[in-house]
């Protein structure tokens, strides 16, 4: 009797979790279960069909209802430009990233805000793309970090280095490398090679090397070296 | 092509970067316009609240834990901003709709049977289920959720998703029963 109360309960479960097996949305265990079942149950098998009849029209009918027009992407990004958070957080600091992103804005087609996958690309490019545009109309002043304003520091001073980014790092992952070390942009780039400032006072030797080391192992970077001076 | 993960733009999001929250809202606002748009039936109000889900990302991306997929994460806020606006409409309105989602004047089992269009049938069947049982449905066979994130999205137990998807599934069998289907089960 037990037994087949156990074999009940089981085969609920199982009848249960038919829709999600369908989807491909099941743990390998629980797939394996249900894939079992189905091999020795026609009664199971046959709702099974069922399942994917109604998973094939759900689809369906959920890609016959269109897309939103442009309007709620307009309507998105005047809200946010509106939105008091959006002005405190552009107040409290300088965000590389969204700096990047107005750039990109400006210089890219319209399309782009509409496209994933352009906007996916210009998300890998826009490093390499943008930091030297940035660095350009800002006319020799350097990078600011949340730590460390670029145009207080005499021209020359320092410690600098050369580096490159890796090509799949993103803004967010540049600009959190470069908060985290307090590095400043200060040229670039010349065939995808920046010139970076380490720090605002000459730095001993091995002091240097300890910190290229570092920066060696962030992912972030495809390489990075001492400049010629060094 | 390596793309950004959606954790990745939330981060950026985060940070104030509103290209990231433009990526971010290609790569989702079709598949939450229609989850959205299912539930409240009009497309002009689905597209004003799909602004104000991703307007609530903006806000509050630095609160984003990671503990679910952030599709996940956009339906559950999509779900209850479509419940708060349908909440706020007069009740005659509610009835309305309500019945319209019921009757079908033009397809009476005969008709259902002449069409011999079992897909037909069946895609009309899914539009008469209830909120409950179409939110279920598309959630697990058109976003596919699993029964954890399911759970998420919708605010019950793991074992409720379960057996609401079973009695979604009776009750769209029945409906095709009435209209002259007959699949065996339920």
């Amino acid at each position: 009797m037990m037994t087949i109360n156990n074999k009940a309960a089981e085969r609920e479960e199982i009848e249960a979790l038919l829709p999600w097996h369908a989807a491909g949305t099941l743990s390998r265990r629980e797939a394996l279960k249900v894939e079992q079942a189905l091999a020795n149950d026609a009664d199971l098998a046959r709702q099974y069909a069922t399942v994917q009849e109604d998973l094939v029209e759900t689809i369906g009918l959920n890609e016959s209802l269109g897309a939103p027009s442009a309007r709620a992407m307009q309507k998105l990004m005047a809200d946010i430009e509106a939105d008091s958070s959006t002005v405190r957080r552009t107040a409290s600091s300088f965000s590389f990233g969204g700096w990047l992103s107005d750039k990109l804005s400006s210089f890219s087609p319209r399309t782009l805000a509409w496209s994933a996958t352009a906007a996916a690309l210009a998300v890998v490019l826009q490093a390499g793309l943008l930091a030297g545009m940035f660095v350009s109309e800002r006319q020799g002043k350097l990078y600011d970090t949340a730590s460390f304003q670029g145009d207080q520091i005499a021209p020359g001073a320092g410690t600098y280095a050369m580096i490159s980014f890796a090509p799949q790092a993103t803004a967010g992952e540049i600009t959190k490398l470069l908060e985290t070390y307090k590095l400043a942009l200060v040229e670039g780039p010349n065939g995808g090679v920046y010139k970076i400032r380490l720090a605002v006072t000459s730095l001993p030797k091995e002091e240097v090397a300890k910190v290229l080391k570092r920066l060696q192992d962030e992912s972030s970077v495809r390489f990075v070296g001492p400049t010629a001076a060094e | 092509m390596q793309t950004t993960s959606d954790e990745a733009l939330i981060g950026r999001i985060a940070a104030g970067d509103k290209l990231a929250m433009q990526v971010l809202f290609a790569r989702h606002h079709v598949r939450v316009y229609r989850f959205v748009l299912r539930l409240v039936g009009d497309p002009s109000r689905a597209e004003d609240l799909i602004s104000d889900v991703f307007l609530d990302v903006w806000r509050q991306a630095d609160r984003f834990e990671a503990r679910s997929q952030v599709s996940t994460w956009l339906l559950a806020i999509a779900r209850y901003k479509a419940l708060s606006a349908l909440r706020k409409r007069p009740d005659e309105e509610l009835d309305e709709e309500t019945a319209a989602a019921i009757e079908d004047p033009g397809d009476d089992p005969e008709v259902a049977v002449q069409k011999k269009d079992t897909s037909v049938v069946l895609r009309e069947c899914l539009t008469k289920l209830s909120a409950e049982h179409r939110e279920i449905i598309d959630l697990v066979y058109y976003h596919e959720k699993s029964v954890e994130e399911v759970s998420k999205i919708v605010g019950v137990p793991e074992n409720t998703v379960k057996t609401r998807m079973f009695y979604a599934r009776k009750k769209l069998g029945e409906l095709l029963k009435a209209a002259g289907v007959e699949r065996g089960w339920p």
